[in-house]
């Protein structure tokens, strides 16, 4: 089995399902000749031809916009964002019309689209580059929300959002676009090329959406969270010895309540750990959904930890991050009691 | 004392109280202008795109280019076509009353406008697709659409083919080429170019025709669709129905110190052309052509029809508030039905009586439908759709936090 970095995971993806529905169709900027600035489509437009992947103008609206006309046409577009800070002048588009066209139509329209963004910080983007902007899009109906955090997980979610019939959400944390990350900014980068979870088996596979998947079993505390902070959370376990069950959640919209739920049963606390800001983050909307469906069950007041409600500062990223410090800090909290 | 510039504030040219003015309006003559190639180029369309193309005269006779272009036109077509403008216009009028009286929460009317959209239809080929505005349902009169599901769809009731998840006049209709409405203005129009692209990319015949009103012009989104349909040339036809008001809005707000809506297109390399929209011969005739232009892949048009909005913006708008209670009867270029009713019986082919007699024929089946429809529900006498359509159709499959809400709400 190949070991793929994410950007090649995902590029896989698109290869596939190219090669599979002659009605999935790639665009945005700079994505067809160049491959797209982080090259995620590297490739794609001299194999498949410009009708296949091609470059737009620096028009999010019109990405998204034309997307839905196609996709409602029966064509499955997989359009990027150049970067998640980028999708503002979309916004209208895909929460208004992407995300209602089935509903408003009374399913005679429908919207099979799949919308990639690279999210998050890590790479000294400053405040248009770094941002996590899912909670935004988790708030509304008609729409899927999905954030991979391993290759193996990045390709097969891909995969099953192209194939999916309603409109997707792709976030893509820039952070792990070539490797894990513990949290460490002084830490050597690890390569997904040496590591286990790189391995990505070939052809087709789909990951389900609305499944979140069990990082790291353990019985002492239920660690919820996503993309880059899963490894964050790896580490911060190990570093505090604690036996906590980490579940990456994949799935954002919708949540994987049972997984949630059977987890925080199970161990009867709970951490909430996310990069983007802490107020109406989707921190709160998680912690609410335990408090209603596990509140016998826990024995301490669930812990949040997330970004702080300031724009992502260009130099000071590593302030702004919630590193292991803060996740062990939250774990020794949530075990006193 | 400091000199500064000034801002230019666009005011219409009489407000109430005041004489009604369209003496600033160029109205050049019937036939002026001729009929251009199919693949003519923006920068030969600068008069097309600036004058306004006419085909009756002041009498209702037919002449110049554009009436040669539609030479082969039955009677009975044009017949047909009064027909749809009366019928538009009578279920307006019932639906206001309706709206009055309680019985719909809220109606957009198109009075005056009927020749556009209803003339337009006429063009059009299965699997052709409009993205419409609230005020095109003329597409749907004129396509046939069955009446009890264009006036089920304003009760919200049984009738309602969008079980009641749409304001009044939003309708969806695939089957007859109508695209979904939006309540947010402007968005349709990129993806009319996303539907005529994707009709190229696969090798369909069809072409897509975005609809848009002269305010909303000013959106985001219908520069991003000029910009779209410039860089890959799809088969789309991108329609400004200019009535001149926004809700309360003079239309030189939206158009600034452009002249035409139409020469706006220029600048993007799109032709265009300006047409006057209340002549349904004219409405025929430039959307043959267009049509044919955009089927023999010579790419995007655009067309500013020129009309003006007699009626009141919807039924929540007072517009003698806002300009001259009696200027829609200034408005120079007449009344569509009244211009096609006149040409008509210059020709022998339709007459004062059958008019009225055709009048009453509409009436009766527009009451009967409507009697029909409301025995199903109204608002002063509801039979509400089931509220477990609330959570149908949000996504393809049901999801467990929705499924959870459902069961919450107890259905
Ligand atoms: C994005 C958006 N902004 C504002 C509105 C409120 N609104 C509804 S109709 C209208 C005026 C539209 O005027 P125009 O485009 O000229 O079309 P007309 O009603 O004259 O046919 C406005 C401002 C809206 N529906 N959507």
């Amino acid at each position: 089995m190949p070991h793929l970095t994410m950007i090649e995971a995902l590029r896989d993806a698109m290869d596939v399902m190219l090669a599979r529905d002659p009605q999935v169709i790639l665009f945005g900027e700079d994505v067809g000749y160049f491959g797209g600035v982080f090259r995620c489509t590297s490739g794609l437009q001299k194999k498949y031809g410009e009708e296949r992947v091609f470059d737009t103008p620096i028009n999010e609206s019109a990405i998204v916009g034309l997307g839905i006309g196609m996709a409602a046409q029966g064509m499955k577009p997989c359009v990027e964002i150049q970067f998640a800070d980028y999708v503002f002048p979309a916004y209208d588009q895909i929460t208004q019309e992407a995300a209602r066209i089935r509903h408003r139509s009374n399913e005679q329209f429908s919207c099979p689209l799949v919308i990639r963004m690279p999210t998050g910080g890590g790479i000294f983007g400053g405040q248009t580059h770094s941002q996590s902007p899912e909670a935004l899009f988790t708030h509304v109906a008609g729409l899927k929300v999905v954030q991979p955090a391993t290759p193996y997980d990045a390709k097969g979610l891909l995969i099953a959002s192209i194939e999916c019939p309603d409109p997707v959400i792709f976030l893509e944390p820039k952070r792990l676009y070539n490797g894990p990350f513990n949290g460490d900014h002084k830490a050597p980068a690890q390569s997904w090329k040496t590591h286990a979870l790189g391995d990505v088996p070939e052809g087709h596979y789909a990951i389900p959406l609305g499944k979140a998947r069990i990082h790291r079993e353990g019985e002492a505390v239920t660690i919820l969270t996503y993309g880059t902070m899963v490894f964050v959370a790896e580490a911060a376990v190990e570093k505090a010895g604690i036996d906590a069950e980490i579940i990456d959640l994949r799935s954002l919209l919708p949540l994987d309540l049972e997984a949630i739920e059977a987890s925080v049963r199970k161990t009867g606390r709970c951490i909430v750990l996310h990069e983007a800001t802490k107020t109406s983050g989707l921190a709160g909307e998680i912690i609410a959904c335990v408090q209603e469906a596990c509140f016998y069950h826990l024995e301490a007041p669930i812990q949040r930890v997330t970004g702080w409600d300031a724009p992502y500062p260009h130099a000071l990223e590593w302030d702004y991050f919630p590193g292991q410090d803060r996740v062990c800090r939250a774990l020794e909290a949530v075990m006193e009691v | 004392m400091s000199s500064h510039t000034k801002l230019s504030f666009a005011h219409p040219p009489a407000r109430p109280g005041e004489t009604p003015d369209f003496s600033a309006l160029e109205i050049p003559a019937a036939g002026a202008l001729p009929v251009p190639r199919l693949d003519i180029a923006a920068q030969d369309c600068v008069e097309h795109a600036n004058s306004l193309i006419r085909v009756m005269d002041d009498r209702g006779e037919a002449v110049g280019p554009w009436a040669d272009y539609l030479s082969d036109m039955e009677p009975e077509a044009l017949r047909e076509g009064l027909r749809h403008m009366m019928t538009s216009r009578i279920i307006d009028m019932r639906m206001m009353n309706a709206q009055r009286q309680g019985k719909m929460s809220f109606y957009i009317q198109s009075v005056g406008e009927e020749a556009i959209a209803c003339g337009f239809q006429r063009c059009l080929k299965p699997g052709d697709m409009n993205f419409p505005t609230y005020r095109q349902q003329g597409l749907l009169i004129a396509g046939g659409y069955p009446l009890e599901k264009l006036i089920g769809q304003f009760y919200s009731n049984a009738y309602d083919p969008l079980q009641g998840r749409q304001l009044p006049t939003l309708h969806s209709a695939r089957d007859y080429g109508y695209f979904t409405v939006s309540g947010n203005l402007g968005t349709q129009y990129v993806h009319a170019v996303g539907w005529a692209m994707a009709n190229a990319l696969t090798g369909k015949d069809n072409i897509a025709i975005g609809w848009i009103g002269d305010g909303s012009t000013a959106s985001n989104d219908f520069h991003t669709a000029l910009l779209s349909a410039s860089s890959y040339w799809p088969p789309v036809i991108l329609n400004v129905v200019n009535n001149q008001w926004a809700i309360s809005t003079y239309t030189g707000v939206a158009r600034g110190h452009g002249r035409t809506y139409a020469a706006r297109a220029l600048g993007y390399g799109i032709p265009a052309l300006r047409i006057d929209g209340n002549d349904y011969l004219a409405v025929l005739a430039v959307t043959r052509w267009a049509t044919e232009r955009v089927r023999a892949g010579h790419g995007a048009i655009l067309i500013e029809w020129y009309t003006y909005r007699v009626g009141a913006h919807s039924s929540s708008d007072d517009p003698s508030a806002y300009r001259p209670k009696d200027e829609a009867k200034a408005w120079p270029l007449g009344d569509p039905i009244e211009r096609l009713k006149q040409h008509l019986i210059l020709s022998d082919e339709w007459s004062e009586a059958r008019h009225v007699q055709a009048e009453a024929e509409i009436l009766a089946e527009v009451i009967e439908v409507q009697k029909r429809v409301e025995a199903a529900g109204t608002m002063i006498d509801p039979k509400p759709i089931p509220g477990a359509s609330i959570f149908k159709g949000v996504y393809a499959d049901m999801p467990e936090h929705i499924r959870r809400q459902r069961q919450e709400m107890g259905v």
